[in-house]
């Protein structure tokens, strides 16, 4: 009776989240004319995790990867007390949601909301349900079954030699592109903004002390310090409104994207070269706390306000003649947005540090479909603080010069003619609320991100007065992200060249020989700050063209994960269910070859990187003609070059899933023995 | 409402083990005990040695 009193309530209560659900998307996705309000994307965006977790992240559970909660897991088996570790759920959660959400998912959805609030929400609920989350989730349970094993090991042991090799190659071409896109951003964000500037330059005296802190001082407080180095974050950012109000000293933070471009290679190589505790440790440390912050922060501010979205539901711009980007919605809204959606990166981190801490296979659910979860709804949050801005000031931020113009009232005039009214006072009215000189033509998504952060926070947390504060709070927040992830990143890439160097010459391969060290660094900032120089010295390059390289390569990680699942799904003699893994790879494969092809060969030198090579060949020569023109055809390459890899990883494993099902190879999953737990009567 | 006390004692200290986590004192803690040291600034020096390789080389995400 009573069983049948809690499955009606349950009835009851999924029901109306599915009736509420539908009802919000529907909103969010029929509604045309009238601003509509930002609640009903959290409501659309709460009810399809809700359910995604609840049901189809339960279907996949019990049906395709029958966990087992009486299985050992490699953090209980291999216990060690250093990688492998038997961990409380929330704690790895949290460890896990700390690793992958970085600045991508809130840069993407800034970018591609020019086709309007609509693709990129749709795909962002869409991707991150069907794609993304269980992309995060199957990688992750078949890691914790195999010892904790790398993607890369994954792929060579269950689709071959080809498919290990081209995972690697992936990593780093991905690593790559990311750190020059990730530096283009800062530069974008911080060129003539002497507040920026001075912010993200106290952060590295602030995080120098923090490392002398942890190290002489107070060791091993690093809670302690990082609270520290919050307060002297803040009051940098304080101090930087006195910094852009004094002309001498405005001057001397006055930087322009080239010098700037510079500063930012010098500080990746003595990132990646000096000792981890002097610089490296302390900014993680910081930043992650000024992350999960500023990310709590955002979404308190959201619901409080829950401000009107000014942004169409599909702008002019979806036939791709969009300033921000050139491109239609497909394939390029699914290529600028990734991280929200579905990120091959995260495969690399389900397979990585959190394999090793889960205590029971039960709870992969959780860690790997949830916290892809809460990255997505990242995503919905920078999605919303684009879309509160009136269009006409978003364009008229993030559209570069080489599109509307250099002076303010010709950019004004052009983004008005499209249909989004802006004047040129009223840009300068809030270049001067924000503390700025002028806010046009300042793309990257980074700028437009901090405006909408900034309005979100000044209305709910502070009033208008404290939206200068807030923009550069959302600035610094960015660029201190964004340059964790370039110096980390670097230093993991340098990793990755001197591992395989090593085979080469062993020397090489030794992390701690410093011409090794020094070589290394310095051939992996040559490569991100190669597309960095070209971004800053391209009118028409830069983010535009690097973005979806980002992108690209990112999916073809994830085209490399789907195809490690389906694989093994396949092997465990679930094929009647692989579509679960089968159709989101399906659709990566559709968006990055056609994005692939029209980079390649499109005939609108916007989009097309030969194009542009010939129309640079046809037009006036000047200094800079024959470099922009290499740099195209380099650009045209390396989109091959990823293509090819992603035929490779596709062939291989048709291969294996035609031998399978066909009978003539035997599926045999590599995974370690059943061990019984012994931890089902311990409480953790 | 002795119960909800209980729960955000029980939040509280979730919270602060993923923090403790997240922010490595936790590895900390287990390397000073595995070690049979107490802190100090040798120790914590010993701990970066042996601990900050590895985690740099854990990739991050965008």
């Amino acid at each position: 009776m009573l069983h049948c009193m809690d499955k009606t309530l349950a009835i009851l209560v999924w029901g109306t989240v599915a009736a509420l659900g539908a009802a919000a998307v529907g909103t969010v996705a029929v509604h045309r004319g009238e601003p509509i309000n930002a609640l009903w994307l959290v409501v659309a965006a709460t009810c399809c995790y809700a359910l995604g977790y609840r049901f189809y992240s339960k279907f996949i559970a019990a049906k395709i990867l029958a966990l087992d909660g009486l299985r050992a897991t490699p953090a209980e088996r291999l216990e060690n007390g250093r990688d492998f570790l038997v961990t409380n759920k929330w704690v790895v959660f949290g460890h896990h949601f700390a690793a992958i959400a970085g600045p991508g998912p809130l840069v993407g959805p800034v970018l591609a909301a020019q086709f309007g609030y609509l693709p990129g929400t749709m795909w962002v609920l869409a991707g991150a349900v069907f794609a993304g989350c269980v992309q995060d989730f199957v990688i992750l349970l078949f890691s914790v079954r195999r010892d904790g094993k790398s993607l890369t090991e994954m792929a060579k042991d269950e689709i071959g030699p080809v498919g290990g090799f081209v995972a690697y190659a992936a990593v780093i071409s991905i690593l790559i592109i990311l750190l020059g896109v990730a530096a283009l951003i800062v530069v974008n964000a911080l060129k003539a903004s002497p507040w920026g500037t001075f912010t993200i330059a106290m952060t590295m005296p602030i995080a120098l002390l923090m490392g002398v802190y942890l190290r002489r001082i107070r060791p091993g407080k690093v809670l302690e310090v990082s609270a520290l180095g919050f307060v002297l974050v803040l009051a940098a950012i304080w101090g930087g409104q006195y910094v852009s109000q004094n002309a001498a000293l405005a001057r001397m933070f006055t930087f322009s994207a080239p010098t700037l471009a510079i500063l930012i290679i010098v500080y990746g190589f003595a990132a990646s070269a000096l000792p981890v505790w002097l610089l490296l440790a302390p900014r993680d440390y910081l930043s992650t706390f000024v992350k999960l912050g500023t990310i709590a922060l955002l979404a308190v501010g959201i619901v409080a306000l829950h401000p009107t979205l000014h942004m169409p539901a599909l702008t002019r711009f979806v036939d791709g003649t969009g300033p921000v980007f050139a491109g239609k919605i497909f394939p390029f809204a699914f290529i600028t947005i990734a991280c929200g959606a579905i990120s091959g990166f995260h495969a690399l981190i389900s397979s990585g540090t959190t394999p090793k801490l889960i205590a029971r296979e039960t709870e992969t659910r959780m860690v790997g479909y949830g916290a892809m979860m809460c990255e997505s709804a990242v995503a919905v949050m920078a999605i919303i603080a684009a879309c509160v801005m009136q269009p006409g000031i978003y364009f008229a931020i993030n559209s570069p010069a080489g599109i509307v113009g250099q002076a303010p009232a010709a950019a004004a005039a052009t983004i008005s003619s499209w249909g989004f009214p802006v004047t040129a006072a009223d840009m300068q009215a809030l270049a001067h609320a924000v503390g700025e000189q002028t806010l046009y033509n300042r793309t990257g998504g980074a700028p437009a991100f901090a405006v909408g952060m900034a309005h979100i926070f000044s209305h709910s947390l502070g009033g208008e007065t404290l939206m200068a504060l807030w923009y550069h709070f959302a600035i610094m927040f960015e660029a201190l992200f964004i340059l964790t992830i370039l110096d980390a990143g670097t230093r993991v890439a340098r990793f990755m060249v001197q591992d395989a160097l090593g085979h080469v010459w062993k020397p090489l391969g030794r992390t701690s020989w410093y011409p090794s060290i020094l070589a290394t660094s310095a051939l992996i900032v040559a490569a991100w700050g190669y597309f960095l120089w070209q971004g800053v010295k391209d009118p028409l390059g830069g983010i535009n063209s690097l973005w979806p390289l980002f992108g690209i390569s990112n999916q073809l990680l994830a085209t490399v994960a789907l195809c490690v699942a389906t694989t093994i799904i396949i092997k465990m003699h679930r094929a009647e269910y692989a579509a679960v893994t089968l159709v989101p790879l399906a659709w990566l494969v559709a968006v990055t070859f056609t994005a692939s092809w029209q980079k390649m060969f499109d005939p609108n030198p916007r989009i097309g990187f030969l194009a542009q090579a010939q129309a640079l060949a046809a037009g006036p020569a000047t200094g800079a003609t024959s470099r922009l023109i290499f740099n195209n055809r380099l650009d045209a390459a390396v989109t091959g070059v990823l293509v090819v890899m992603v035929t490779l990883v596709l062939v291989e494993s048709g291969r294996q899933w035609w031998g399978i099902l066909s009978g003539s190879k035997e599926a045999r999953v590599k995974e370690s023995p059943f061990v019984r737990t012994r931890l089902v009567e311990e409480e953790l | 409402m002795k119960r909800v006390r209980g729960r955000i004692r029980d939040f509280a200290v979730v919270a602060l083990a993923a923090l403790r986590e997240i922010f490595d004192e936790a590895a900390y803690a287990r390397f000073l005990s595995r070690a049979g040291k107490a802190s100090s600034n040798e120790a914590y020096a010993a701990f970066q040695r042996e601990f900050e390789e590895a985690k740099l080389r854990r990739p991050k995400c965008c």
